[in-house]
């Protein structure tokens, strides 16, 4: 079973930038919908059949997600497209041939109990977590998630712990300057990769072994993956767990919350642009907020507007034109953290995997983002004060 | 089988092309729509298909978001953007009771609604089909892709922004249509520049040339660069015609060229 650790702190220097080889890239390869590699990794244990019964909760058809609002087509044609179809190439269910056990440490069935102990066991040690959401794609989650990681850390007695759900599409192990490094296992689970000794990183960009690599998978192999992000990483003593989140409110943001709430969240920040196609995607996030019971921390509005620096005449390349995130806030009463402008310099620092506090410490992006970070850090402050007063 | 085809709603439907991304808010839905608005201002009929079921853009980009879908003999009508019904759209946008339900569901039941929508829809004749995609390569793509591979798309159009991080997840892309015989007509380098309307210097905002280079390395056609253009923007905002109202603009021009690469691509001579 994979255990509890005792916390083990991250092995100093020689923790940093370590480079393995461990078996997982050819345990996600070959378990991958479309195997990227036949060759099935010498450690994967090979399981023919259904995948294990401990996947079931997060599959669709065993734990069904909330009925579609009320469509207004009054009947559907055909009577085809029964929910809980899955497909003729469907996840680990319909694939009984292909279905590879995804865990490392456990081969056995667990109970649904069982394993929510487990996860719970093994979260215990975090104090806050923060959920890093938004309806929309390319509004700068994950930027915003790599700044808070660093910004947070920057205090040296705090350990900051990075996880990246997007399992299709992550970036932060490109932003955060770590692309090209893996995971290693060591006998606690898997080791995060580290920034800082005080900075921890998880990706599935780490278990990739090339640049061009697919991930081609349907639901309920993200969902297995997440929970081993969880479940079998050794994160040490976390002060912050920082979660990154693909766009929408589908499997990934499902199953987080669902394997969080065997710990405890403090709450979502919602990133967002200004103009109404993007809030129209972010009011949506925020109603699934609502409708899973995480606290909305606040929201924070990127890219809102562009300063010309020649001129120095400002362009709303993102147009507001129904208010922005203030109006949006104000009708929802949720806190605006923030509004952060287009800085060119932002992408460049993402892209070079440094951090743009750092690069560029006395921009006005820098200012706006250290003062959302400090209300944050407020927030889970509190929340952590009344928590106490409440045991 | 050929039967089925035959008689399937997509039988009238000439050619299907998908607008893929690994990354987000890229400018997928944006290539989608003026792509559409281009082609029928070259007397195309289109039709577009939504597949992004967690944050549909199409219904607002076209000024459309509060229609319904109705139902006929053959299947779902899609909603029509014009009197001369030139262009068509489905998405999950006109089946919401309020617009701003959250569509909170897991793989499975996206999956039967994009098989409905490949299914059911009644779209008569088109010239194009453009299917408009989330990012990634999950249960969307994969169901869109199984969907569609009777009716043979023509292929997909990639679209990202100049930087590493989103030409990266492009990359990601890429295999996925390799994997899935899914040829790839192009790549388009979007929000690529933006020229300060007061003063005209360019600022490469999202950094440049990115896309290009993806092509070149991936040896696949490189469709054009798209600058950022607050025009643009705002005319998506309002779902108003940018491709006839705004021909001046700086993002034009590479549009018009990407349709009509397009177009050529797909004339009678060329294939
Ligand atoms: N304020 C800003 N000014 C300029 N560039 C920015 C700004 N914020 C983010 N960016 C850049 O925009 C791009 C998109 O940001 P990011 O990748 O963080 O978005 P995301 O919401 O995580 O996207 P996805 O939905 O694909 O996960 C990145 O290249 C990032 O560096
Ligand atoms: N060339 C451009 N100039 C200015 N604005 C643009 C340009 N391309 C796209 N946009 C704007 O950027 C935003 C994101 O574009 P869009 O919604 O098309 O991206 P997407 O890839 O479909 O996003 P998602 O991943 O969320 O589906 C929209 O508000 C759009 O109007
Ligand atoms: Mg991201
Ligand atoms: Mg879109
Ligand atoms: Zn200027």
């Amino acid at each position: 079973m994979a255990e509890v650790a005792g916390g083990p702190r991250p092995e100093g220097e020689g923790a940093r930038r370590r480079r393995a080889a461990p078996p997982l890239p050819q345990y996600l390869c070959s378990s991958s919908l479309f195997p990227l590699q036949t060759v099935p990794g010498p450690a994967a244990p090979r399981r023919a059949g259904p995948p294990p019964a401990r996947d079931a909760p997060t599959s669709g058809s065993a734990r069904p997600a909330p009925p579609l609002p009320r469509t207004r087509v009054r009947e559907a044609p055909g009577g085809r497209g029964q929910p809980g179809w899955a497909g003729p190439c469907g996840g680990g269910a319909s694939r009984g041939g292909r279905g590879r056990a995804l865990p490392l440490t456990v081969v056995a069935p667990v109970s649904p109990a069982a394993e929510a102990a487990e996860l719970r066991a093994r979260l215990r040690s975090v104090k806050h977590t923060v959920l890093v959401l938004s309806g929309k794609g390319g509004v700068g989650k994950s930027t915003f998630s790599a700044l808070l990681a660093h910004g947070l850390a920057a205090d040296e007695a705090k350990q900051v712990a990075l996880l990246d759900i997007d399992i299709c599409g992550p970036s932060i192990p490109k932003m955060m300057g770590l692309e090209g490094e893996q995971v290693h296992q060591s006998g606690s689970g898997w080791s995060p990769v580290y920034v800082e000794e005080n900075l921890g990183v998880m990706s599935v960009g780490f278990l990739l072994s090339s640049p061009d690599d697919a991930v081609i998978w349907r639901g309920p192999k993200k969902n297995g993956l997440i929970k081993q992000f969880l479940r079998d990483v050794d994160w040490g003593e976390i002060d912050y767990l920082i979660v990154d989140t693909p766009p929408g409110t589908s499997d990934e943001h499902l199953s987080i919350v669902q394997y969080l709430s065997a710990a405890h969240i403090d709450g979502a920040v919602i990133i967002t642009t200004p103009q109404e196609v993007s809030l129209q995607d972010v009011r949506k996030e925020i109603n699934f907020c609502h409708k899973v019971k995480v606290p909305i921390i606040g929201v924070v509005e990127n890219m809102s507007g562009f300063i010309c620096p020649k001129c120095k005449n400002e362009s709303q390349i993102f147009p507001p034109t129904t208010g922005g995130a203030e109006k949006m806030c104000q009708n929802l009463n949720i806190s605006l953290l923030g509004k952060v402008p287009l800085d060119p310099q932002i992408g460049k620092s993402c892209d070079k995997g440094q951090s743009f506090l750092s690069e560029v410490p006395d921009s006005p992006a820098t200012s706006s983002y250290r003062s959302i970070i400090q209300r944050i850090q407020e927030y889970c402050d509190l929340q952590h004060f009344q928590e106490e007063k409440t045991i | 089988c050929a039967e089925i085809l035959a008689r399937s709603n997509l039988a009238g439907v000439r050619h299907i092309l998908l607008v893929l991304s690994g990354k987000g808010g890229v400018g997928k839905s944006t290539i989608a729509t003026e792509l559409a608005l281009s082609l029928r201002h070259s007397g195309k009929k289109v039709g577009i298909l939504d597949v992004d079921l967690c944050g549909p853009s199409i219904p607002r980009m076209f000024n459309v978001q509060d229609n319904d879908v109705h139902q006929c003999d053959s299947g779902w009508v899609p909603v029509f953007v014009d009197q001369d019904k030139s262009i068509s759209l489905m998405s999950i946008g006109f089946l919401l009771e309020k617009p701003d339900d959250a569509v909170v569901w897991r793989g499975p039941k996206k999956n039967a609604l994009i098989k409905q929508f490949v299914a059911d829809v009644a779209w008569g004749d088109l010239d194009f089909l453009i299917v408009d995609t989330p990012p990634g390569t999950s249960d969307e793509h994969i169901s869109t892709v199984e969907a569609l591979r009777p009716y043979k798309p023509l292929g997909a159009i990639l679209v990202t922004t100049p930087q590493a991080v989103s030409v990266g997840d492009v990359r990601r892309e890429l295999t996925f249509c390799k994997k899935t015989g899914l040829r790839v007509l192009g790549i388009i380098e979007n929000m690529s520049g933006f020229v300060c309307p007061h003063c005209s210097e360019c600022t490469n905002i999202f950094s440049k040339g990115g896309g290009e280079e993806l092509a070149k390395h991936a040896g696949v056609p490189f469709l054009g660069s798209v600058p950022l253009d607050p025009q643009l923007s705002q005319s998506l905002e309002e779902g108003r015609d940018f491709i006839q109202e705004f021909p001046k603009s700086s993002a034009f021009p590479a549009l018009a060229h990407i349709a009509q690469q397009i177009l050529d691509g797909t004339s009678p001579q060329s294939s």
